[in-house]
């Protein structure tokens, strides 16, 4: 279990202070997939820096399993907002870097990603280059990288933020199995509201900067879910709850 | 091939235009000789010149490959060392506009007419590329890369290894090209002060004598060895960075 306990962070750039995050809790269960949902720039990837121990709050602290990892560095796996494939290595070789990193040895490595490079729909691309992939390809790629890292939780900053409607919804059905199958823990972000609900079992609404949580939904919609649960009246519902909630958020216009 | 036909076609062009040109206008052969006069002292002088520019040859390289190491160890204790940067980085800019041709000579007066001050000067005309693109690619790492390796767990030597070197290679290959294309012309501009063996003693030699399709000859031979140094080079260069060369399909026909 993931606790963030009142998280506190402000930067201070030229400009002057820029109040980022204001008493941020929230809590991922094992196993469970949450989403973080909130207008651009509310600080977000903030929150998953400080999470991963890339930066540290000014004040509050994160759990993980009770025990507090604040400023720790790999208890995560962070899927940054960027895919990040290096353009060097082969899609092979991208998917095992967290794993040369940790000390494993390369082969045994990819012997392990390449059995699963099937599943990832990477068939038949071990050996290329990320310059030949496609959109939707290189964040399969960064999802395996990611999942290989072997850790309790995965950070996963809008990972489908740059795809296009139609491979996204591809990736959503794609995912949902992958989730079904192995079952980590996942803490996503997200600024689109029907990715959230299709995919979470619980989504966390943040209002716009210094960013507050503003609403906690559950999500207790029956799995294994498909893409045409989206038109449902509970997931409308719901829908229209967390669209509420971020139209507060606007700025008083 | 097909994207060489056309520059080579215009050489052909202009080539034959010189030679029109010199034929009609009656230009005097120590002044200006037409490619067929030029072409015909290559062949006479072939086995001479040969000689010539393999001594050539051999400064270059050695001078070249003094510059690769030189140029990659500054590169590198800048691009890693900031501190470093801020002392020396001025200082190699500066020292760039000091001409060679008034270093040249100080390297005549302290090392003789052997063949280490033209080593040297092609040393010094070459280390200036490789560094400031070495640096350059260094410093224009993606630092979201960095932040990657750092969220994995990377230790600074592991983030050097995995990310900075490979993400400096495309740069510091750049500056290699740039500075094989200057290695020659550093090794004739080394052999003018001074020598006894050379392209650049035997251009001088010509020159005196008013053999004037001698020195066209050089020139040629000096391009010559310039284009293989780089087709060298860039050959190294394809095969060690494979990835930047597998494009899609659509991107070569884009490039043409
Ligand atoms: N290192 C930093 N120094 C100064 N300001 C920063 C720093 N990192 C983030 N910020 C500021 O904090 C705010 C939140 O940034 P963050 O990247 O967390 O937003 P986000 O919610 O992830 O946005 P997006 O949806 O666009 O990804 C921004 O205004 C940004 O300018
Ligand atoms: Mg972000």
């Amino acid at each position: 279990m993931l606790e963030i306990k009142n998280i506190t962070k402000t930067f201070s750039s030229p400009p002057g202070e820029v109040w980022t995050l204001k008493d941020i809790s929230l809590t991922v269960e094992k196993g469970e997939f949450v989403s973080i949902i909130g207008p651009s720039g509310c600080g977000k990837s903030t929150l998953f820096n400080i999470i991963s121990g890339l930066e540290r709050p000014d004040r509050g602290k994160v759990l993980l399993s009770g025990q507090d990892i604040t400023g720790q560095k790999g208890h995560t796996a962070y899927m940054l907002q960027k895919d990040l494939l290096l353009p060097w290595r082969t899609v092979l070789d991208n998917c095992i870097l967290g794993l040369e990193v940790q000390g494993v040895a390369r082969d045994v490595g990819r012997k392990r990603a390449e059995a699963l490079l099937p599943e990832f729909g990477l068939e038949g691309f071990a050996r290329s280059f990320p310059v030949v992939l496609s959109g939707g390809m290189r964040q399969r790629v960064a999802f395996l990288r990611t999942m290989l890292q072997g850790k309790e939780i995965l950070l996963l900053d809008e990972p489908f933020g740059s795809l296009d409607a139609f491979t996204k919804g591809e990736m959503h059905g794609w995912l949902l199995k992958i989730w079904e199958k192995y079952h980590p823990t996942v803490l996503f972000i997200t600024h689109d509201v029907d990715e959230a609900l299709l995919l979470s079992d619980r989504v966390y609404v943040l209002s716009t900067r210094p960013a507050t949580v503003k609403l906690d939904v559950e999500v207790k919609l029956e799995r294994p879910r498909f893409r045409d649960l989206i038109t449902e009246d509970k997931f409308v519902k719901l829908k229209k709850l967390l669209l509420e909630a971020l139209a507060q958020n606007k700025p008083h216009s | 091939m097909k994207k060489y036909l056309s520059p080579f076609l215009a050489f052909l062009f202009l080539l034959i235009l010189w030679e029109i040109f010199v034929e009609f206008l009656h230009i005097e052969k120590f002044i200006l000789p037409a490619p067929s006069h030029v072409a015909r002292a290559l062949a006479a002088a072939w086995p001479l010149l040969l000689d010539h520019s393999l001594y050539t040859a051999v400064e270059a390289l050695l001078g070249f490959m003094f510059a690769v190491i030189m140029g990659t160890c500054l590169a590198l204790a800048m691009g890693l060392l900031p501190w470093v940067k801020r002392t020396i980085y001025p200082l190699i800019v500066v020292s760039q506009t000091i001409p060679i041709m008034a270093v040249a000579p100080l390297l005549i007066i302290w090392f003789g007419y052997d063949i280490l001050p033209k080593v040297l000067v092609v040393a010094l005309v070459c280390f200036f590329p490789i560094t400031v693109s070495t640096v350059e690619g260094l410093d224009n790492i993606d630092q979201d890369m960095v932040k990657l390796l750092v969220t994995m767990g990377a230790t600074p030597g592991q983030i050097l290894r995995l990310v900075k070197f490979p993400g400096a290679l495309p740069s510091f290959f750049a500056g290699l090209k740039i500075s094989a294309t200057y290695s020659i012309m550093g090794a004739v501009i080394g052999e003018w002060l001074g020598g006894s063996k050379g392209l650049g003693i035997y251009m001088t030699r010509s020159m005196h004598s008013f053999l004037t399709e001698r020195v066209f000859a050089s020139i040629v031979v000096i391009t010559a060895m310039s284009l293989i140094l780089v087709g060298i080079i860039e050959l190294i260069a394809r095969l060690t960075m494979p990835w930047l060369y597998q494009k899609k399909s659509w991107q070569q026909d884009e490039k043409l």
